[in-house]
């Protein structure tokens, strides 16, 4: 019999209905994994009596006939979201013991759809890394290993605790947060599904804000259709939320055919960096040759500001973060660090300066540095209108084609340690950013392995709001590489 | 553009972050290094292009100017470092 932690989301449900095993016994499954994983390091705070709590809960639904759709699955939820009584940190020491006394609203609509609670989930500080080695709380160790090497390697950041945990089989699914990729890449190094929804879909009340244009949830899984489970769950308007768009949202799953009859792919002429991988870009070709058999036609496009993509990106997301973070002064809630004989402005220097990581401090400096009299003009609005350009670019491309086909990321999972330089981690980020700047729902699937045998994801774009077609085509790759792979 | 020990002292009073002396140097490297690459920026020509607001079309929404919760000051304090009286408590910031 199949492990009940190796199920996927949409397995789980059908044994559940089934009554094959029981939500207790589902989530007594995954609590035995969570705490024969440690070593990865992928939680912050393990909350083994609300899950036991929220199961019994769940199997009496069940019993009753009244269960809720994700009645009994085990999810790990970011440090990202707060939780009602739980505390999180956002992987900052600044919120070390920071309990919230509300739940966010995504995190909220999951429970009350039944989903079980394992744990929170560590991530780089504030959200800021692509590898999870900023978060005050440690790294996160993939579980993969590169063939032939000993070498811990990075689950990718900044969700990269719920990367490991999906991918480890502790959970069957998880909440992730993408600014600039923080879902995407990291589901592509270490193998699995994430899909991050166009800008608005899922209300960020309740999330720890890094940059408020940028941040969007969504869910990381092992397949496609355990992504679209969790996804329509997630999303729906938020009147707390001004940003919420007030749209119905559809059964993601319903539409899931992986028929791409009718579909034009574009492939962006601009993202074929020179240099990169010989490995990626076979993988990329081999995508768009599994989309065609599925019935999609190729079309090339162009989207001529990407190479400002980046730059935009590392100018707006500080810049709203530098005005987002100033709330951690020592004041309300978190650290507060009061020097001896000290006055106001001494207690919210030095609580900062102990409370804040280095990347997290090197970020709100240079927010600070490009909002700042004399340079806003040359920085800030102007990285707004390149972003305006790069939105446009897209909306160009949606004339000639229906989604986008590219790499998720230029390489595979790295060693710890491997990027020193900011700047070096920054560009890991190059193939998913712009999508991000024109809030645009995009998601990674696992496709293929490297050179020495690790994952490595294709990223799908789609239209805004056009969640259903960028799963479907998730799913026709997904059916296509028919990647089995999993860590050792 | 490169940024001098003076301006990163400026930019951490600015941001409320207390930085030691080691600590100049290595951030005004690397704050050079970074507004460097992003400086290229300049080099785009945004003449007459409208800086994004939104990044999905989405008019704000109003509400009703009214109070909404209330009565959990406690919840509300329960967080705080120090909370005297129902209070938020800071150091003396008058003479």
């Amino acid at each position: 019999m199949t492990a009940l932690t190796d199920l996927t989301i949409a397995g789980m449900k059908a044994g559940l209905a089934a009554r094959d095993f029981s939500a207790a016994e589902l989530t007594a499954a995954h609590l035995a994994a969570m705490a024969g994983a440690r070593d990865l390091n992928a939680f912050i705070v393990e909350t083994p009596e609300i899950a036991a709590a929220q199961a019994a809960a769940a199997d009496a639904a069940l019993a009753r006939g009244e269960a809720r759709p994700l009645a009994g699955i085990p999810l790990g939820i970011k440090d990202l979201f707060c939780t009602e009584g739980v505390q999180t940190t956002a992987g900052s020491k600044i919120l070390q013991g920071f309990v919230p006394q509300y739940e966010s609203t995504v995190s909220g609509k999951l429970l009350a759809d039944g989903a079980v609670m394992l744990g929170k989930l560590n991530m780089d500080e504030f959200a800021m890394g692509s590898s999870n080695e900023t978060s005050a709380y440690g790294k996160v160790i993939s579980p993969w290993k590169a063939r032939n090497s000993n070498r811990e390697l990075v689950p990718g950041g900044s969700s990269g605790g719920s990367a490991a945990a999906v991918a480890a089989r502790i959970a069957a699914g998880a909440t992730g947060t993408d600014t600039g990729g923080s879902i995407r890449q990291p589901a592509s190094f270490v193998g699995i599904a994430g899909i991050k929804p166009t800008y608005g879909r899922c209300s960020r009340w309740g999330v720890v804000a890094f940059a408020s244009s940028l941040d969007q949830a969504g869910p990381m899984a092992r397949t496609v259709e355990d992504c679209a489970l969790l996804l329509t769950s997630m999303c729906g308007y938020d009147p707390k939320d001004s940003t919420s768009l007030n749209v119905a949202v559809p059964d993601f799953t319903a539409g899931l055919t992986g028929d791409l009859r009718g579909k034009r792919i574009g492939v962006p002429r601009e993202y074929r960096l020179d240099g990169i991988d010989a490995t990626i870009a076979a993988l990329w070709d081999q995508g768009l040759e599994w989309l065609k058999a599925a019935g999609a036609t190729i079309v090339d496009v162009s989207l001529p500001h990407t190479r400002y993509a980046l730059p935009v990106y590392y100018i707006i997301a500080p810049a709203e973060a530098s005005s987002n973070l100033a709330r951690y002064d020592g004041v309300r809630y978190g650290l507060r660090v009061t020097p001896p004989g000290g006055n106001l402005a001494d207690m919210y220097s030095a609580t900062r300066a102990a409370g804040f990581g280095a990347e997290v401090q090197r970020r709100i400096m240079i927010g600070t540095y490009v909002l700042s009299a004399g340079f806003y003009d040359a920085y800030y609005t102007q990285a707004q209108k390149v972003r305006t350009l790069i939105a446009q670019d897209f909306e160009k491309a949606w004339d000639v084609c229906d989604l986008l086909l590219t790499p998720t990321a230029p390489s595979a999972a790295f060693a710890f340690g491997d990027k020193a330089d900011p700047l070096a981690m920054y560009l890991n980020d190059v193939f998913t950013v712009p999508a991000s700047l024109a809030g645009l729902p995009a998601m990674s699937v696992p496709a293929g392995l490297s050179a020495d045998g690790l994952p490595l994801g294709l990223q799908i774009i789609g239209r805004p709001l056009d969640e259903a077609g960028v799963l479907d085509a998730g799913l026709a790759i997904e059916r296509a590489a028919a990647f089995t792979a999993r860590p050792a | 553009m490169s940024v001098d020990a003076e301006t990163v002292r400026k930019i951490a009073r600015l941001a409320r972050i207390g930085i030691d002396d080691a600590q100049v140097a290595p951030l005004a490297g690397e704050l050079s290094t970074i507004l460097g690459w992003i400086e290229q920026l300049g080099e785009v020509d945004t003449t007459g292009v409208a800086p994004m607001t939104a990044v999905i079309p989405n008019h704000l929404a109003w509400r009703t100017d009214a109070v909404t919760d209330g009565d959990i000051q406690a919840k509300v304090l329960a967080n705080a470092p120090d909370a005297t009286s129902g209070f938020f408590a800071v150091p003396k910031v008058i003479e």
